[in-house]
C-alpha cells in the first residue's frame, strides 16, 4: 500500500502515463529518469507512453499481498507497449482462459487498491483486452 | 454558437439478468420484465466506480472533440455515488485528463439529474465566455437495497460531454429547467441504500416534471414533437420513457435510438446522457434532438440540440454506445454480483 504522499507524487504516471524521452538516443523512460541508462545523456523531453500493446508474459495470482486479497484470483502481466516500453500491471475484464502471450491490451483507468474502509482510494491503470 | 464538441460513453462489461435477481427473492421474473420492460442491467466490477467511468468516458469525449485537455476550464461530475463523502471526484477526473491546474471543478448531486446539471453549467460557462471548453459528466454506480424493486434496475455507466464554441457536433438551441421540492426518493447521510415513495415516484414526480419541462422548452423555442428527429427521456425503467413520450406526442421511432434501459438498467445520472450519446451515434446532420432528464427531489433539465455536419467526422473516433452495450458482456450470478456490490462482506 503506498502512503498518500507517495501516491500523490506518482499521479503523473498513474493517471496520465507521463514519461520522458532521451533526446540523445530516443529511449523512453517510465517513470522518468534523470540520466539515460542507454547513452548517459541528461537531456530529456516529456512524452507519454503508448496506451496499447501486447502481453509478453502473464501469471494468475491466487495468494496476493494484503491490499489485493479481495481481488484474488487476478491476472498480472508484463506488456510491451506499441512504443517499446514494457510495464507491469493487472489484466482485467479478461477471462483467464483468454489470456495469451501476444494478446492485444490497452490501458484503462481503475481503482488499484484502497486503504481499508476509511482510507485513501488509490487509482491508476490496469490492462483490458483491446476490442 | 455553443454546443457539444465531443461526447463519450462508458459502460462496465458485467451484467446481471432480471431472472437471476428474481430467483433469489422468489419474485416472478416474466412479470418484472414485462412490467418494467427490463431484461438485464450493468454491474460495476469492484475496481470501477463513478470516478473511473468518468475518466474513461471523458477520454473518449476528448478524442472526439480533438482538443488539448489543458484548455478544459471546468470539469463537473454529477453522481449520487461519488466514491468519497468528502474529497472531490472532479479533481481526480481533471488530473487524469490533464486539465489541471487551471480548471474549475465541482461534484454535483441531484438523484438522476446530476449529469444534465453538469452539462447545463458547463455549457452556460462556455456560452458566457468564461471558459474555452467545459466538461460535464453524468456517472453512477447506483445501488438498490437487496430485494427492493430498485435492485432490478440500479446500474452503472457514464456519459461525458465537452462544450465549446467552435467545431460543434450538436449546437445548443435552447435550454429549460423545471423544478419543485418533492420527497419521492432520498438517501440520508450514513445510509447505504436509498428509500423511495413507491408509486408516488410515478405520476406527480417523473411524469409531471418531464412533461412540464418538455412542454416548457417547446413553448420557449416554438417547436413541437414533429420538429424533432429524436427525443431522450430519463429511463428509470423501460416503460416510463415510452409512456411519457406518448403523453407528449412523440412516437416510438423518435425514442428508440436513445432507449438503452432494457439492456443497461437505470444508470441514474448517466441515464438520459447515455441515451444522448447513442442517439448522436446514429443522428444525421440537421437532426434536432430533445433531451429531458429527471431527478427525484425533483426536477427536469431540458435541452434542444441541432446536429451539425461534423458528427460524421467524429462519431467513429471512439466506441459507439450500442457497441459497448452489446459486446464483450459477462453475466454474473447473484452471489458474485452481491460480492461485487458489497452486499455481502467477508468476516473481518
Ligand atoms: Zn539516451
Amino acid at each position: 500500500m503506498p502512503t498518500p504522499s507517495r501516491y500523490w507524487r506518482e499521479i503523473p504516471q498513474r493517471y496520465r502515463y507521463e514519461a520522458s524521452r532521451c533526446t540523445g538516443c530516443g529511449k523512453i523512460f517510465f517513470p522518468p529518469r534523470l540520466v539515460c541508462s542507454a547513452c548517459g545523456s541528461r537531456e530529456f523531453e516529456p512524452t507519454k507512453i503508448a496506451e496499447a500493446g501486447k502481453v509478453m508474459t502473464y501469471t494468475v495470482i491466487h495468494t496476493p499481498p494484503q491490499p489485493f486479497v479481495d481481488q484474488a484470483p487476478y491476472a498480472m502481466g508484463i506488456v510491451e507497449l506499441d512504443d517499446g516500453v514494457r510495464i507491469t500491471g493487472q489484466i482485467v475484464d479478461c477471462d483467464f482462459s483468454e489470456l495469451a502471450v501476444g494478446k492485444r491490451v490497452r490501458l484503462e483507468f481503475r481503482r488499484i487498491s484502497q486503504d481499508g474502509k476509511a482510507g485513501v482510494i488509490f487509482y491508476g491503470y490496469k490492462f483490458v483486452p483491446e476490442i | 454558437m455553443v454546443g457539444i464538441i465531443g461526447y463519450g460513453a462508458y459502460i462496465p462489461r458485467n451484467r446481471i439478468k432480471v431472472e437471476e435477481i428474481a430467483k433469489v427473492w422468489g419474485t416472478d421474473a416474466p412479470s418484472y420484465k414485462r412490467g418494467l420492460m427490463l431484461e438485464e442491467k450493468s454491474v460495476p466490477a469492484p475496481d470501477q466506480d463513478t470516478i473511473t467511468m468518468s475518466v474513461e468516458a471523458s477520454r473518449r469525449a476528448i478524442r472526439r472533440a480533438g482538443i488539448n485537455p489543458a484548455e478544459i476550464g471546468a470539469a463537473y461530475i454529477g453522481s449520487e455515488s461519488h466514491p468519497y463523502a468528502v474529497k472531490p471526484s472532479g479533481t481526480v477526473l481533471a488530473e487524469a485528463l490533464g486539465a489541471t491546474p487551471e480548471c474549475h471543478t465541482a461534484d454535483l448531486e441531484f438523484a438522476c439529474k446530476a449529469g444534465t446539471e453538469c452539462m447545463f453549467i458547463a455549457l452556460s460557462l462556455v456560452e458566457a465566455g468564461r471558459i474555452k471548453y467545459g466538461l460535464g459528466v453524468g456517472a453512477d454506480t447506483s445501488q438498490g437495497a437487496p430485494g427492493d424493486a430498485l435492485e432490478y434496475s440500479a446500474a452503472a455507466g457514464a456519459a461525458a460531454f465537452i462544450f465549446g464554441k467552435e467545431n460543434c457536433v450538436a449546437v445548443s438551441e435552447e435550454t429549460y429547467a423545471y423544478m419543485t421540492d418533492m420527497p419521492d426518493f432520498w438517501r440520508r447521510e450514513y445510509q447505504y441504500y436509498p428509500q423511495h415513495g413507491g408509486r408516488f415516484t410515478g405520476e406527480p414526480a417523473y411524469f409531471t416534471h418531464i412533461t412540464a419541462a418538455a412542454r416548457g422548452i417547446m413553448k420557449k423555442s416554438g417547436t413541437s414533437p414533429k420538429d424533432f428527429a429524436y427525443v431522450i427521456f430519463h429511463q428509470p425503467n423501460g416503460k416510463f420513457p415510452f409512456k411519457v413520450g406518448q403523453i407528449l406526442g412523440f412516437n416510438k421511432a423518435q425514442i428508440e435510438p436513445g432507449w438503452l434501459v432494457n439492456k443497461l438498467g437505470n444508470t441514474y445520472s448517466g441515464s438520459s446522457p447515455l441515451g444522448l450519446t447513442s442517439t448522436l451515434d446514429i443522428a444525421k446532420p440537421g437532426d434536432r434532438i430533445l433531451l429531458v432528464s429527471y431527478g427525484s427531489g425533483a426536477g427536469s433539465d431540458a435541452f434542444i440540440w441541432k446536429v451539425t455536419d461534423r458528427i460524421d467526422e467524429v462519431r467513429d473516433l471512439a466506441p459507439k454506445t450500442r457497441d459497448i452495450l452489446d459486446t464483450n458482456k459477462k453475466y454474473l450470478e447473484y452471489g458474485e454480483y452481491a460480492k461485487f456490490r458489497h452486499k455481502i462482506l467477508k468476516a473481518e
